[in-house]
């Protein structure tokens, strides 16, 4: 399992990043990247002190950090593969892809496998739509993708 | 001389194994003790041949693609460090048909050098329209772009002009240029290309927008799945800033415009203008209530020009070689060059710039060369999740705005996803209704609940459950969504479901197979 660090360090890196950000115009965003950066994910013990340094109240800060796919409430595996399930790469057989990479994996979209090495998430597009069907592995773009590729990064994220 | 090898840095060459290609070119230039300068540069755009790798000879550049790590030894044994003959061998780039038969404006550059490198931005003529903008009025630079016919990019075709004439006309303390580099749009990777091939256009083109409507702040919303193109941005950013483009005197002229790059955080949503707005103010990507419009009240209530990456893009061309060279390119109403973005079950996939005009038809089956797989087409998406979906008997419609909506589709961003015979055009209708449904900001009701009922009606369908009454339930639910959503997300899902029923009626009736099938 991944370690949590204490509510009072949370605290004290949060109040870091925002008077990092705080001046830029519009902080909210930059300020939030910067939180899941720096914790991999965006922690319930930040909300309050992001509220406090930006003037907003919990409320809006939660109803922002809720509104985005991007911000997870708790950490994400060692690895997070995210497979392409928008149109482009449906015309060339994404579905199949991602059932087949489930199975592998044993998990589902949004889940993480029980070791904890990988998360797997659908997106709706890599603007990689002429080498579908593609896939985000931890940043790194991957086109094209068959069964062969999956077996790499299955085997690669397993590791 | 030392021996120039361009291996492209573009996420698209990327994920098809640049970075390989360059890991065994770098190894075997090492073994063979051979001194060569290894620049990364931008896609052209031919994504069917990358990653391809090209050589500057004495004769000009020599194209190999698309090329494997495997291949790289016997490139070496071939001599093409002096463009000798191997089976990826593809003779002078711009002789290859795919990238010979575009108009090249917009994307003129891309590609083709190191995109950070400012003096090679110069070269090819780069920041030739700034410095004609910035000894201009104000007026004649709004003018100029007006005269152009240059519509928005981004998909709703908005004459670009008659936007920054608004902003121009109000006052205000503080304007805004904001760059919509949201491109969530599947099967459009145009905006990702010049972000990663050209970056400097795009800042040129906001700059020119700030000194025509006395923004002096841009800043340019890109999604979070293009980490590419963020850094590339940032870092072109900052060059800009170091040699004087971006500033308190922009090419030294008394005009101020700085800019800032932004990352969203995964809602496709946010690509609507208003949304991204709220978003840049650090609020839920709610869409707002138009009037008022964001020219008079957009980023924290101030003046605001919000225009896509294509638009802005456009712009230093414009104000280089003049309104009417722009002009001269298209057809109607829909002047200058267009982006096609060729994606999805095809051949020839990539990026395709020419003038309005082609048919879809000549895009599919010339330019695209039919199916990947090889099958017949059997439906084109055009214009992203929110583009309907074409038949063959509509290939004939010619690539502009006004005809596409004719018939009922729009041309959006201009991506174009085409799909072969194993498409189930009930099942792409399902998904654009689900996908409203995920990416709803929920603001208003046509869109948030009449997606997700919309999903429900046609699982009704596909299960043989009342069909005709399902159909016409679909249909109504279509008109509502149609026309009482806020904003396009809503208001065009309608599209590929609408045009799924009425092109492809037989994928939607009972069918005893189908039945028979689960």
């Amino acid at each position: 399992m991944t370690m949590q660090p204490a509510s009072t360090e949370i605290q004290s890196r949060t109040a870091a990043i925002i008077q990092e950000l705080k001046d830029l115009e519009g902080p909210l965003l930059p300020i939030l990247h910067g939180i899941q950066e720096e914790f991999g994910h965006v922690p319930q013990d930040a909300v309050p002190v992001i509220a406090d340094g930006l003037n907003l109240s919990r409320a809006e800060v939660h109803g922002v950090v809720t509104f985005y796919h991007d911000f997870r409430a708790r950490p994400a595996g060692r690895h997070v593969l995210k497979l392409c399930q928008a149109e482009a790469c449906q015309s060339m057989g994404s579905d199949a892809i991602a059932a087949k990479v489930k199975q592998l994996l044993g998990i589902d979209f949004h889940e993480t496998t029980r070791d904890g090495s990988v998360t797997l998430e659908p997106v709706y597009c890599l603007g990689l739509c002429a080498c579908s069907p593609s896939a985000m592995l931890d940043g790194e773009v991957i086109g094209r993708l068959d069964d062969e590729k999956i077996e790499e990064i299955v085997a690669e994220v397993r590791s | 001389m030392i021996p120039r090898i361009y291996i492209p840095g573009d996420s698209g060459a990327l994920a098809l194994g640049a970075e390989k290609v360059a890991k065994a070119i770098r190894a075997e230039l090492a073994e063979r003790g051979i001194e060569a300068k290894i620049v990364r540069n931008g896609s052209r755009g031919a994504y069917f041949l990358e990653p391809m790798v090209e050589v500057a000879t004495a004769e000009g550049r020599v194209a190999y693609g698309p090329v494997k790590p495997s291949d790289v030894k016997s490139l070496f044994d071939s001599g093409f460090l002096k463009g000798g003959h191997h089976k990826r061998w593809l003779g002078a780039p711009d002789k290859i048909p795919f990238l010979a038969k575009q108009t090249r404006l917009t994307f003129a550059r891309c590609g083709i050098n190191d995109p950070l490198s400012l003096d090679a931005y110069k070269s090819l003529g780069g920041l030739k329209g700034l410095q004609n903008a910035v000894a201009m009025a104000p007026l004649d630079i709004v003018k100029q772009v007006t005269e152009s016919g240059l519509r928005g990019r981004g998909g709703a075709g908005f004459p670009t002009g008659i936007k920054w004439k608004t902003v121009l006309d109000t006052a205000g303390e503080r304007k805004y240029i904001v760059c919509n580099a949201d491109e969530g749009d599947s099967a459009t990777f145009a905006d990702r290309m010049i972000m990663e091939g050209d970056p400097f256009v795009l800042i040129e083109g906001m700059a020119i927008a700030g000194i025509a409507t006395g923004a002096t702040k841009g800043f340019v919303y890109i999604r979070s799945e293009y980490p590419h193109a963020v850094a590339v941005m940032n870092k072109a950013v900052e060059f800009a800033r170091k040699a004087g483009v971006l500033g308190v005197n922009v090419l030294g002229s008394p005009n101020a415009f700085d800019m800032e790059i932004r990352v969203g955080a995964g809602a496709y949503v946010c690509g609507e203008e208003t949304s991204l707005l709220n978003s840049l103010e650090g609020k839920r990507g709610v869409v707002r209530a138009k009037p008022p419009l964001p020219a008079i009240q957009g980023l924290f209530g101030k003046p605001t020009v919000i225009n896509n990456v294509i638009s802005l893009a456009s712009v230093p061309i414009i104000m280089d070689k003049g309104a009417a060279f722009y002009k001269d390119f298209g057809m109607g109403r829909s002047r200058g060059t267009i982006p096609i973005q060729i994606a999805g079950n095809v051949k020839h996939g990539g990026l395709f710039e020419t003038a309005f005009g082609l048919t879809l038809g000549e895009i599919v089956d010339d330019i695209g060369g039919g199916t990947a797989t090889g099958r017949p087409v059997k439906a084109v998406q055009v214009g992203g999740p929110l583009g309907a979906y074409f038949p063959r008997a509509l290939f004939d419609t010619p690539f502009d705005y006004e005809e596409f909506a004719k018939r009922d589709g729009l041309i959006g961003h201009a991506g174009i996803t085409v799909f072969d015979d194993t498409a189930d055009m009930l099942k792409q209708a399902r998904f654009a209704m689900e996908f409203c449904a995920i990416e709803s900001c929920g603001k208003c009701t046509p869109c948030r609940i009449g997606s997700t009922r919309g999903v429900e009606t046609i699982d009704r369908l596909a299960a043989g459950i009342e069909p005709e009454k399902n159909l016409a339930l679909v249909t109504d639910l279509c008109n509502t969504m149609k026309f009482g959503s806020l904003c396009a997300l809503g208001g065009f899902t309608p599209y590929p479901v609408m045009s799924s029923i009425t092109h492809f009626p037989e994928d939607f009736k009972p069918a005893p197979a189908r039945v028979a099938a689960e």
